[in-house]
Order: structure tokens, then C-alpha cells, then sequence
């Protein structure tokens, strides 16, 4: 047999398993425009829908008169919502157990909320329809300053208040004022006031954390098409969790669910801005079920920035409290969250404030206490995690600036101060003291290796030379050196603590071997870029001993795949990651069993061996995995039942807690606020490394992304609740020009609770980025006096830091 | 993002322009490279009903270079200046300038004609052409006019040119001396926080001639005699330098935008300016 002559490191790279540097299977056909995205679908008689928008912030509406647009060329219908109302979909719930107007009622809450929907026979069509609907406006005041907002008489939704106007209580507690939407507690507020109060030394810091934006390439969409004939919906969509969508869909339409098929075609990037349910879904739902066509919404750049998801919106307030030389005795956050006109935050039903509460950072910080109270003002709803598990950047960058505003009231190296508060190797798994379980880390190596790589001590050096030149009028420019060190909290999740809307937040795995000896794999996830079809057939590969080539991954369609949660929170590769290795162990089992009879010993007498069963003690005896496929497909096995497959529903024992070390070294023009970022070192550990190459890739992709939210990207408004950022002009997307040059490492400390000991990765860059790059702008300036400045480090604002500290003469 | 209905139109020759933009007059707009017109259109913040693209019109693409004069096609593109050797030799300034201009896709099809036509106080061209002091060309059902680059602009999106006239070629003195063109911005694609177009003749150790212009600090490009004229004279040492920055100073009138607030703006000019008349004197 040829398989003999073959050594067995060369079967093992046969496999193209885990660990291997597989090329991406998906490349192909991205690379050569052949991707199917939900634009592309193109049925027959489907008909375009859009959305007359809000051009106010706060309105009351009067009259919507659609007359004129009705007699428009191919307009065939207007919807508004008192269209909606009969069929109760003029509002929808949302993901944070409140509800969200799917079509203006009464009134709008946002520039740029929907009004009206359009159907006509073409986009062209409907774009001059929407020209056509006339609506008349009351101006309304604005509320854009959560803090005005909480103190205002204006009550932004009257559907929180009772007859007497008193606030009702919300979906999480009591509500404090009319414009209030929660407050959430985590850890021991009075023994934490009463370690700081009484500390040696406290460092106190309010930051904001700007509103931003995922804005993936492809913005939202979908394609609704209803059969009147056998009563089925099918439902294409930029559906990052397209099962929870069909569930959705099916409780707020009254369709039942086995009536739904909801399919996520290839998704050009979802960072979050995908995960929740938007009005352009039900309402092409509505339009196809009442023209009985098929109804395709597309966004535009301007109304996915403006209204689709927004991130972040965080005002921090924290005190951090530490002994004279610097070992952290208690930390206090206070969060006042700009959630918008709705509350649409997507984070798991009992967090919503998300896991702000890993704001303890990676430090063994023994009392802490946080705060988070939600507020409703006049900006578009969201709230989602862009390119981070559930609100875990807000946490880092927290944390990550309050160590380095400490750093500066201790007087001491930020470095150093970082490494006597880690939590030690040896006390994993750590309860923190906000009440996470840290499955395994080793900081304190990452770290070294770190600070080594770069030559952290030269780069002081180097540093303290500069400002000594500045000082002297020799040089214009000023260095920063960034740290950060951040620990994730991702997978979610445990179904004892983690579901959304009562969904339980396993994942799951299907596989079906076929006779030749090759694969299909579906799960319940969904790649929007990730590969997933490269890396979960490394798993399996190296789980069920057939090779990756031969393994199809196959995930977004309900019909076929088995439920799951979705795509978002770096949880597919520990969920649904964990489900393919646990579904690939059942293959195996029983394949173990085929060939003890083929072999004829005693199932406990063969062993696996990367891509086949031997006879223990006897390697010249064995049966291939192919062997073993086809076998199970035409031997009449006693005992065993025909056929190859298993499924697997994963719900994880915790969280995975990936973690890493960053440094930035940045170079500033004082004069004109110009950035230039020299070096950028990433160390991440996030585990077992299944494919090391597409690991790479997702750290560039996140620190691209950090670097993004930290030098300018935002979602501005005026105080006329106008977008100011809403096109690509001045919303901060960084091409190839502006992103430096990215060194990467690793340390690998596997999860002990995950099959194969993974954790994540797509988010840490994007966590540990963030505080990264800003870190490096504000320690630039340390040496003038500065403490703390907000993001984004734009030209102008970094100019104007410049310039409050006397730099400019 | 879908504009209005709209008549495209594509004449061969200039003849056929004329007479569609005589025919509807204000409802029709000629279109080069169509970076501004076409994001107007589809925002419907222009409504242009009839739409006339100047693509084959023959005879706007010729780049011409004489002992005394370069003269552009209107329809010469971004690319094609930075791409033409014997002009980046006769006029350095055009192509530094042009490299700072967006992205090669935009340079693709952006072009001279469109740039500097179109009024819009971003693009890098009209500045530029107010530094090397060039004359635009202008045809019209009464023939051609010339008008110079320094006269040219009214106020955003007004210029001297009629409606009913169409920018063929601008025409450019052969610069000599040094040249820089320096752009602060955001991001590739974007437009200046402030831009700076120097050039400058040195004799005998000072500055014999100078030109100064700069972009999107005002609602027009600003030409600034002034801090040209505080250059004249000088051996462009730090006086004369901060000299001609409190003159660029005193003539442009920044707004605060995305960018950041006027003061930020100013302070940038002035330093952008400084860079530029550096670079332009070292290589004077």
C-alpha cells in the first residue's frame, strides 16, 4: 500500500490540520469576485425597498402623505406605520429586552430613523418615491448629552413613562428619571469605597469613549421572499446569528418557525453591526408577504453609519487606589451609557452593560465596584461590540488608562507598575473580583517577552534623549511608547449565565462522513470573513484523521444547519469550535469500533494514529480513516448501525479568556498633530493555534481596526443631533497608506476547559489595540504634564493637547 | 445614493456641447472625471437633468510643452500628469502636487479640467494654477475666452466661468526656480486641513521672484501676493519666512470643519507654509 512508504510526519502534513498554515479555501473566490453576497441574489419579480428618512433628530410627525410617491413610475407601495400597526410590527423588541420602532410612530428619536418604506419594481424607482413621500415635521429639542438628558423635563420615549408621567420600570430594574434606561451593579460598592477612601494613594480620571462605528464593507441587507403557494418564508441576510433571526422573526411574525428559512450568504465583514435585528427586515418581510414578490433592502454608506449599530458611547469615571509602592488595593468605575433613542444594545440578556465588569483588566485587583446607567438622547440606537466580545474594549481601555494615569501619580514606570499587579500564573483559574473566572494565563511571561522584543529599557532611553532635544529647540517631534496588556472575555457562552432573548448560547456541530472518505460540516456559526471554512476543517482534520482538503464547511443556512448562536464575541472557535472537535470525537468513537471489527481485536485494542486506527503494539496492522468510511457505508457491522455522522451541541463549562502584550512606538509632530507610528508589536496568546497565518491575518485586520477608532473614527453629532461623520470623507477607514507595519508573537497557554485548549483571537487585536495606540498619543505628552485626554487622537485634538500644554510658545 | 433621472449625453465634438448646454442651459452640466458631479448627483444635492460627458470630445488630452508654455487639456487626467516625464521635468510642481491628489483609482479618471473648474475650495489644482499663475481657456457659443487662474474663482462653486462656457485647456508659463507642494490630511483621499503651493526663483543668494498659494482655507484658493511679496528681496532666512506666514495669515479665512476649529487651521497653514517655502527654496 502507498500509505506505507509515507513516514508519518508526512500523514500529518497530509492532513493540513491544526497548527498548519492552510491557505484560506475561501480566497479563491473572493479573490476573484466570485463571492456571493446578498446583493448579488437576484430573484424573479423581486421588487427594492427603501427608507424615507428622519431628517430631524427629535420630531413629532404630523403627516405622512404618500400620494405623490404612490404616483411615481414602478412605485407600488408606501408603508408607514400605521400601515404596521394592525399586524403589531410598528415596533419590534429589541436584543436589551426594550423595543424599537420599526417604522416612525408619531415621532422620531434620530437623524435618520425610517419614516416610510418604499416598494417599487427598482432601487431607481424607490430612490424617487422617496423623493415624493411628504412629511411634515414639529421640531422637537434635542437631547445628545446623556448628562442634559438625565437632567431633562423632555421625555424622549413616552412609552417609559405611566399616566402621571412617572418612569416605569425598564426591562432591567427601576428607572431613575424618564430618559433612564438602567443601572447595573457588578462587585461590592461600600468595601470598595471604603479601600479606596482610605488608600495611600488614589488616582481619580473621567474619560470619554467616543461613539464609533463597525462599518463593514458590505453594509446591512437582505432579500425577503414569501411563498403564498406553500406558506414559506426564505429570508437571505447579513445575518451574523441567522438562527436567533429565524426565531425572532417566527415571534414577532406569527409564522412558525419550521415556515422560515433564513440564509446568510457570503458577509464582507459584520465587527458586530450585524448581530441585531433592524427595521429594513421586517419591513421586506412585510412587503414580500403583502405583494406576495420578493423584497431585497440594501443600505447605503451614509444610512449604515448613520443608522445601523453603532459602538461605544461610554462616559468612565473611575478611581483606582494603591499602596505608596504601587500594588492596586480597590478600583471604582461609574458608566454613563448614550444608548440612543432605543435600547438595541446586543449583549446576552442578563449583561446589559455587557462584561464591562472584566474591567478589572489583568490584575489582581482584590475589591472593585461598577456602575453602569443607560441613557436614552436623540442618536441613532445600537450599542453593539465592534470587533470585541460584548463591550470588553470600553473595559480594556478602561482599565489599560487607569493603570497609566496610577503610573503617573505613583510617579513610576507604567511597565513595571503593570507587572507587580498581575495576577501570577499559579492563581489561575482567578475569581476576580468582579465575579469572572479566568480560565489560565501566564502575564507575566508574555509581558518580559514583550518588553525584550521591543528593548523597552533603549526605547526609555531613546525617549528621555528626545524630550531632553525638545526641551532644547532641536527637534519638533515628541516619541511615545504605548502599552497595553489585555485580557479577553469571550465564548460566550455558559447557558447557566449567557443567553439572548432565552436562547441559551451553545453552539453546535453536524458531520457527515461519506463513503469515499470525505466530509460535510455545518455549524452554527458564521463566517463573515474569518474563514471559518479553512480553519474548522484543520480541526476536524486533525480530530478524525481525513484531510482538510476533504472536509466541506458549510454554515447560514437554518435548513441545513444544526442551532446556533452566531458569529460575533470571538465565541466560534470556543463554542462552536469546541462542538466540531466534540462532534469529530464521536466520529472517531465509533470508527474506533469499525475498525476493531475490520481488524478483528477488541475495541480497546486499536489506538488512533493520525489518520487511522492501528492495532496497539502491531503498526503494520491498521485501517485508514478512508478505509474506515467506507466500511461504515457497505459492511453489515453486528451492533453497529450503518453510516458515518454525528452532531454535537456545545455549551461551554466558562468562558475562554484569551490575552496579550502590546507596544506602540509613535512619533508625533507637535506643530501640526501628525501621527507616525514607527513600530507596533503584538504578542497574543490566545491558546491552541489552529492556523497561525490566519491567526496573523485577524491581528492585523483588529489593530487596523483599533488604530482606526483610536486616530479619528467617530460617529460625531452637532447639537442639532445631526450626523457629522456620515460618509467615508470623514468617518476614519484606514486604506493601506496609513497602517504601519505590524510585528506579531505569541505565547501559547492552552484553556484547560476547551477540547482542544483554543480560546479566540479575532477581537483581542482590536481589544488590546485600542488603549495600545491611544496609550503611546498621551505618553508622548506625559513628560509635559498631561494626564489623560479623550479619543479619537485626531490631527486637531492632538494639536490642541499640544497647545494647552504650552508646547506651541 | 441614486441620483434623479437624468439625460446622458455624449458628443463627439465641441460644436455638440455647446449646443445641448445652450439648449437647456442651467438644467445641463458638462462632465470630466466626475469625482465632484456625480457624488452631487446621487446625494441630489445637484440636479443636473441633462448630463453632458466631455469623455469623446476630441482634442482635450494633449499635454503640450514649448520653451515658454505648457498647455493641459482639460480632459488630461491626475494620472497622466504624474505619468508624463518631458512635464514632470518642465513643471516638478504639477507632479508632486498630483501625488498627493487621492488615490490612484481617483487619479484614474480625475482630471485637470474638472479640478479646476468645478470651484469646490478642497481640490489641490486651482491653488496650483494660482502659483504658476496659468489661464484657464473657456469656449463658448461666442468663441473663447482666456481668464486667468488668479481671477477665476468667486466664491465656492462660483467661478468666472459662465454656465454656458466649458473649460478646454489651461495653459501654464514655463516655472522656473524651486517648488514644493505641501498637503496636510487626514487619510489618503481626503481633502487638505491646508495646503501650500510655493515656487520660487533665487538670485544671487535671495529670492528674486516668489509665488504663494493655498488651499481650502478660504472658500476660494488664495493666491497671497502679500507673502510672496515678503519673500522678494530676502535670502528667505526665518524672518522673511514668518514674514510671509503672517502676510498668508492676514488673506485666508479657514471655517471650522471635521478637520478642526480655525485657530487649529492657522497655526497648520502657517506651518504648512513654512515646509513649503523650505523645500522650495532648497531647491531653488
Amino acid at each position: 500500500m502507498k500509505d506505507e512508504v509515507i513516514t508519518r510526519e508526512e500523514r500529518v502534513a497530509n492532513l493540513k490540520g491544526m497548527g498548519c498554515s492552510r491557505k484560506r479555501v475561501e480566497d479563491a473566490r473572493f479573490t476573484q469576485g466570485k463571492g456571493n453576497y446578498v446583493d448579488d441574489i437576484k430573484l424573479d419579480g423581486m421588487l427594492f425597498g427603501d427608507f424615507v428618512r428622519s431628517p430631524y433628530a427629535h420630531a413629532k410627525i404630523t403627516n405622512i402623505d404618500t400620494a405623490a410617491a404612490l404616483e411615481v413610475p414602478g412605485v407600488l407601495a408606501v408603508l408607514t406605520a400605521k400601515d404596521l400597526e394592525p399586524l403589531g410590527l410598528h415596533w419590534m423588541p429589541t436584543l436589551a429586552g426594550d423595543k424599537q420602532m420599526v417604522l416612525a410612530d408619531g415621532k422620531v428619536l434620530f437623524q435618520g430613523q425610517e419614516v416610510a418604506f418604499v416598494v417599487a419594481e427598482d432601487r431607481y424607482a424607490a430612490a424617487d418615491g422617496i423623493e415624493a413621500v411628504e412629511v411634515e415635521y414639529e421640531e422637537l429639542e434635542v437631547l445628545i448629552d446623556p448628562f442634559k438628558s438625565m437632567q431633562s423635563d423632555v421625555v424622549l420615549r413616552e412609552d417609559t413613562v405611566d399616566e402621571n408621567g412617572k418612569p416605569m420600570d425598564g426591562a432591567h430594574g427601576p428607572r431613575t428619571h424618564h430618559n433612564h434606561i438602567f443601572t447595573w451593579e457588578a462587585g461590592d460598592k461600600d468595601p470598595t469605597f471604603e479601600v479606596i477612601d482610605s488608600a495611600e494613594v488614589v488616582a481619580e480620571e473621567t474619560m470619554y469613549y467616543h461613539r464609533t462605528h463597525p462599518c463593514p464593507l458590505e453594509t446591512c441587507g437582505c432579500v425577503a421572499s414569501m411563498d403564498k403557494v406553500n406558506g414559506k418564508l426564505t429570508l437571505w441576510g447579513t445575518f451574523q446569528a441567522p438562527h436567533a433571526i429565524r426565531t425572532v422573526v417566527s415571534l414577532i411574525s406569527g409564522i412558525e418557525e419550521h415556515n422560515i428559512r433564513v440564509i446568510s450568504p457570503d458577509i464582507g465583514g459584520g465587527f458586530g453591526n450585524k448581530v441585531g435585528a433592524y427595521p429594513g427586515y421586517v419591513c421586506s418581510v412585510v412587503a414580500s408577504i403583502v405583494t406576495g414578490k420578493p423584497v431585497k433592502w440594501i443600505e447605503d454608506r451614509m444610512d449604515n453609519l448613520m443608522t445601523t449599530a453603532f459602538a461605544r458611547d461610554y462616559w468612565m469615571k473611575g478611581r483606582i487606589s494603591a499602596t505608596k509602592d504601587g500594588k492596586i488595593t480597590g478600583l471604582h468605575c461609574h458608566v454613563t451609557a448614550d444608548h440612543g433613542g432605543f435600547d438595541a444594545c446586543a449583549d446576552p440578556t442578563k449583561f446589559p452593560a455587557g462584561f464591562m465588569n472584566i474591567c478589572t483588566g489583568s490584575y489582581d485587583i482584590p475589591t472593585a465596584y461598577l456602575e453602569v446607567d443607560g441613557v436614552y438622547t436623540n442618536k441613532a440606537p445600537g450599542g453593539v461590540s465592534y470587533r470585541c466580545s460584548f463591550r470588553v474594549t470600553e473595559a480594556v481601555y478602561f482599565i489599560e488608562r487607569m493603570i497609566e494615569v496610577l503610573a503617573i501619580e505613583l510617579n513610576m514606570d507604567a511597565a513595571e507598575l503593570r507587572r507587580i499587579n498581575f495576577i501570577k500564573k499559579e492563581q489561575f483559574p482567578y475569581t476576580a473580583a468582579l465575579g469572572w473566572e479566568y480560565d489560565s494565563g501566564d502575564y507575566h511571561t508574555a509581558w518580559d517577552k514583550a518588553l525584550k522584543a521591543v528593548d523597552y529599557e533603549g526605547l526609555r532611553a531613546e525617549q528621555a534623549q528626545r524630550i531632553e532635544d525638545f526641551k532644547a529647540g532641536k527637534t519638533r517631534s515628541l516619541m511615545g511608547i504605548g502599552l497595553s496588556f489585555f485580557t479577553e472575555i469571550v465564548g460566550a457562552g455558559p447557558v447557566k449565565n449567557c443567553d439572548i432573548l432565552g436562547l441559551g448560547m451553545f453552539d453546535s456541530c453536524e458531520i457527515r462522513i461519506h463513503p469515499t472518505g470525505s466530509a460535510i460540516a455545518r455549524l452554527g456559526t458564521i463566517s463573515q470573513g474569518q474563514g471559518h471554512a479553512t480553519t474548522f476543517a484543520q480541526i476536524l482534520a486533525s480530530e478524525i484523521g481525513l484531510p482538510a482538503d476533504s472536509i466541506t464547511i458549510e454554515e447560514g443556512d437554518t435548513d441545513t444547519a444544526p442551532y446556533g448562536l452566531g458569529t460575533y464575541g470571538s465565541r466560534s472557535t470556543p463554542v462552536a469550535g469546541a462542538a466540531t472537535a466534540m462532534a469529530g470525537r464521536k466520529i472517531r468513537a465509533k470508527a474506533q469500533m469499525i475498525a476493531a471489527y475490520l481488524l478483528e481485536v477488541h475495541d480497546d485494542d486499536v489506538e488512533f494514529d493520525v489518520d487511522r486506527f492501528v492495532v496497539k503494539g502491531a503498526p503494520e496492522r491498521f485501517k485508514t480513516m478512508k478505509e474506515i468510511a467506507f466500511a461504515a457505508y457497505n459492511q453489515a457491522i453486528p451492533g453497529i448501525e450503518p453510516g458515518l455522522e454525528a452532531v454535537s451541541y456545545y455549551d461551554p463549562p466558562n468562558m475562554t479568556y484569551p490575552f496579550g502584550a502590546y507596544v506602540c512606538v509613535m512619533d508625533i509632530d507637535v506643530d501640526t498633530g501628525v501621527t507616525d507610528i514607527r513600530r507596533f508589536y503584538a504578542l497574543d496568546d490566545c491558546g491552541t493555534r489552529i492556523n497561525p497565518m490566519v491567526i496573523e491575518g485577524q491581528v492585523h485586520g483588529g489593530l487596523t481596526e483599533a488604530l482606526a477608532v483610536a486616530l479619528g473614527q467617530e460617529i460625531a453629532y452637532d447639537e442639532m443631533g445631526n450626523v457629522k461623520t456620515g460618509t467615508l470623507m470623514d468617518f476614519f477607514l484606514p486604506t493601506a497608506w496609513e497602517v504601519p507595519n505590524y510585528e506579531t508573537d505569541h505565547t501559547v497557554t492552552p484553556s484547560p476547559h476547551h477540547p482542544i485548549g483554543a480560546k479566540g483571537v479575532g477581537e483581542s487585536p482590536h481589544v488590546g489595540g485600542v488603549p495600545c495606540f491611544s496609550n503611546a498619543v498621551q505618553d508622548a505628552f506625559r513628560a509635559f504634564g498631561l494626564r489623560h485626554t479623550n479619543m479619537p487622537h485626531d490631527h486637531w485634538r492632538i494639536w490642541k493637547t499640544a497647545n494647552e500644554l504650552g508646547l506651541h510658545g | 445614493m441614486i441620483p434623479a433621472a437624468f439625460e446622458y449625453y455624449r458628443p463627439k465634438d465641441m460644436a455638440g456641447v455647446l449646443s445641448i448646454l445652450e439648449e437647456h442651459g442651467d438644467d445641463a452640466r458638462v462632465m470630466a472625471g466626475g469625482h465632484s458631479l456625480i457624488p452631487m448627483m446621487k446625494l441630489r444635492m445637484a440636479d443636473v437633468p441633462h448630463l453632458i460627458d466631455l469623455q469623446d470630445v476630441g482634442g482635450l488630452s494633449d499635454i503640450e510643452i514649448s520653451n515658454d508654455t505648457i498647455s493641459i487639456g482639460a480632459m488630461v487626467t491626475q494620472h497622466a500628469i504624474i505619468d508624463h516625464d518631458g512635464l514632470a521635468e518642465a513643471a516638478p510642481i504639477l507632479r508632486e502636487a498630483s501625488l498627493q491628489i487621492a488615490d490612484p483609482q481617483v487619479r484614474y479618471m480625475g482630471t485637470v479640467g474638472g479640478n479646476v473648474a468645478n470651484g469646490d475650495p478642497g481640490n489641490d489644482m486651482p491653488g496650483l494654477m494660482q502659483c504658476l499663475d496659468a489661464t484657464f481657456t473657456v469656449v463658448g457659443a461666442d468663441g473663447e475666452r482666456r481668464i486667468p487662474a488668479r481671477e477665476f474663482y468667486e466664491a465656492a462653486y462660483m467661478t468666472a466661468r459662465d454656465d454656458e462656457e466649458v473649460l478646454t485647456s489651461v495653459t501654464i508659463p514655463r516655472p522656473s526656480g524651486g517648488y514644493a507642494y505641501e498637503k496636510q490630511k487626514r487619510k489618503i483621499g481626503d481633502y487638505a486641513t491646508a495646503a501650500a503651493a510655493v515656487q520660487i526663483v533665487k538670485e544671487g543668494g535671495s529670492c528674486a521672484s516668489a509665488a504663494i498659494a493655498m488651499t481650502n482655507l478660504s472658500d476660494t484658493p488664495i493666491y497671497s501676493q502679500s507673502a510672496a511679496a515678503a519673500l522678494v528681496g530676502s535670502s528667505v532666512d526665518d524672518a522673511a519666512i514668518s514674514a510671509a506666514i503672517d502676510a498668508m495669515l492676514g488673506d485666508i479665512d479657514p471655517t471650522e470643519d471635521n478637520r478642526g476649529p480655525v485657530a487649529f487651521k492657522k497655526h497648520v497653514a502657517g506651518v504648512i507654509l513654512r515646509r513649503a517655502i523650505e523645500r522650495a527654496w532648497s531647491r531653488a
